[in-house]
């Protein structure tokens, strides 16, 4: 196989499973906060309005997690360093 | 037995060659693309005569609001990517997209549509504060303004726990500049300048430079420098550290959240262009507004995190 058949092959394999996995993770987390704030929601209703808008804080930093995957998938599909390296040595 | 009168029939016929004229508009515009100029401006003139149109419609205020939005957020998400472009996802920079050129010095998106943001800012602002009133009958934009400022005051307060004085003006400014300029992506060939790295990093650099001011302002440097040794001094080099890895956080996920809904919605058109993005772009608009909430919120911890340590009793009672 070509060098940059692996590449590129390997490239949209890893851009998948990194948002996969990053995608996961914050899933779980996500839906943690939310079952507890339901929780907290039906033990306290008067606070109702505050808790929802601490959690909607705490969902968005949550978050984050795969957003950071996300945005190294599109560097791995959009601006990858090894296959504009492979492609040049290809060239030479 | 309702008879019809031509004259009704007069009237309406309008509306309905409008709506004719609105869909051949749009029909040409996805199999075509746009162009030229007069494509644009002949589509978008014959949108906003049927919107006129439908607004004397519909009696219900709310109603006819609603689908206002629908329909703006609908051409907004349609003509801002292209379907006729073979890749679909406009993933350009929008750093490097020339706007307008000045002899040597060429305008990128970002500067230009923060400008734009900018200035919408500065014209709200300037109407609503042209003649403030302190008597019963104040008007509809003084009382928004007032409303938009006590929330955040009273956010300042509840976080911080200190004086909102000082940390209302560079807070308000980020919580309305990120909301603002997410608001507008409902525009037709807006865009955020948000999505893009330069502003975001800018941003967190401002709340990075505003850390040790309002701390040392706060606390007298001594008193600054011990949040670094707080626990231990073992803990200095994780501390500042942290003061690093928080400030690029702040950045990325304002970056991402907006670059993430922009590549969904344009996949979302490749797949099905008409309807079918609006939910994606509504919730695009409720997740922009949550991160200039979550932006603002943090910036303030981060800013405060070194408070004299009186609480701060509110005055002029703002609750």
């Amino acid at each position: 196989m070509e060098p940059t058949t692996l590449i590129g092959a390997i490239s949209v394999l890893a851009a998948g499973l990194c948002v996969a996995i990053g995608g996961i993770g914050s899933a779980l987390g996500e839906g943690n906060v939310a079952a507890n704030a339901l929780r907290a929601m039906a033990q306290q209703p008067d606070e109702a309005g505050n808790i929802t808008k601490t959690m909607y804080a705490a969902m968005a930093v949550v978050e984050s997690t795969a957003i950071y995957s996300l945005f190294i998938t599109m560097m791995i599909m959009y601006f990858n360093p090894f296959w504009n390296y492979a492609v040049e040595a290809a060239a030479k | 037995m309702i008879k019809t009168e031509p004259s009704q029939i007069l009237q309406k016929a309008p509306d309905i060659l409008l709506l004719g004229v609105v869909f051949i508009a749009l029909i040409v515009r996805y199999f075509v693309g746009f162009s030229g100029l007069m494509d644009i401006v002949w589509s978008l003139v014959a949108l906003m005569a049927f919107l006129i149109r439908v607004c004397l419609w519909i009696k219900n205020p709310v109603g006819r609001w609603i689908l206002i939005f629908l329909i703006f957020s609908a051409w907004g998400s349609s003509v801002h990517f292209k379907p006729s472009v073979i890749d679909g996802i406009d993933l350009r920079n929008i750093d490097v997209i020339p706007i307008l050129t000045i002899g040597p010095v060429t305008i990128g998106g970002t500067v230009f549509y923060s400008w734009l943001v900018m200035g919408v800012l500065t014209l709200i602002s300037w109407l609503a504060t042209r003649n403030l009133k302190t008597t019963l009958r104040v008007s509809a934009l003084q009382t928004a303004m007032e409303s938009v400022v006590r929330s955040i005051r009273t956010q300042i307060i509840e976080v911080s726990g200190d004086n909102p004085a000082r940390y209302l003006p560079i807070m308000g400014t980020f919580f309305l500049f990120i909301g603002m300029s997410n608001l507008m992506t409902v525009i037709p060939w807006f865009r955020a300048p948000t999505a893009s790295l330069s502003t975001t990093v800018a941003f967190a650099l401002c709340v990075f430079c505003a850390m040790p001011i309002f701390g040392i302002q706060n606390a007298g440097i001594k008193g600054y420098l011990k949040k670094y040794i707080e626990p231990t001094p073992i803990m200095l080099p994780m501390n500042i550290l942290s003061d690093f890895s928080s400030m690029l956080s702040l950045a990325f996920r304002l970056y991402g959240n907006m670059l993430s809904g922009a590549i969904l919605g344009s996949v979302l058109m490749m797949l099905a262009p008409f309807i079918v993005p609006l939910p994606i772009q509504i919730l695009g608009l409720f997740t922009g507004m949550i991160q200039a909430y979550v932006f603002t919120l943090l910036a303030i911890i981060y800013v405060s995190s070194v408070s004299p340590r009186q609480p701060f009793e509110d005055h002029l009672n703002f609750y």
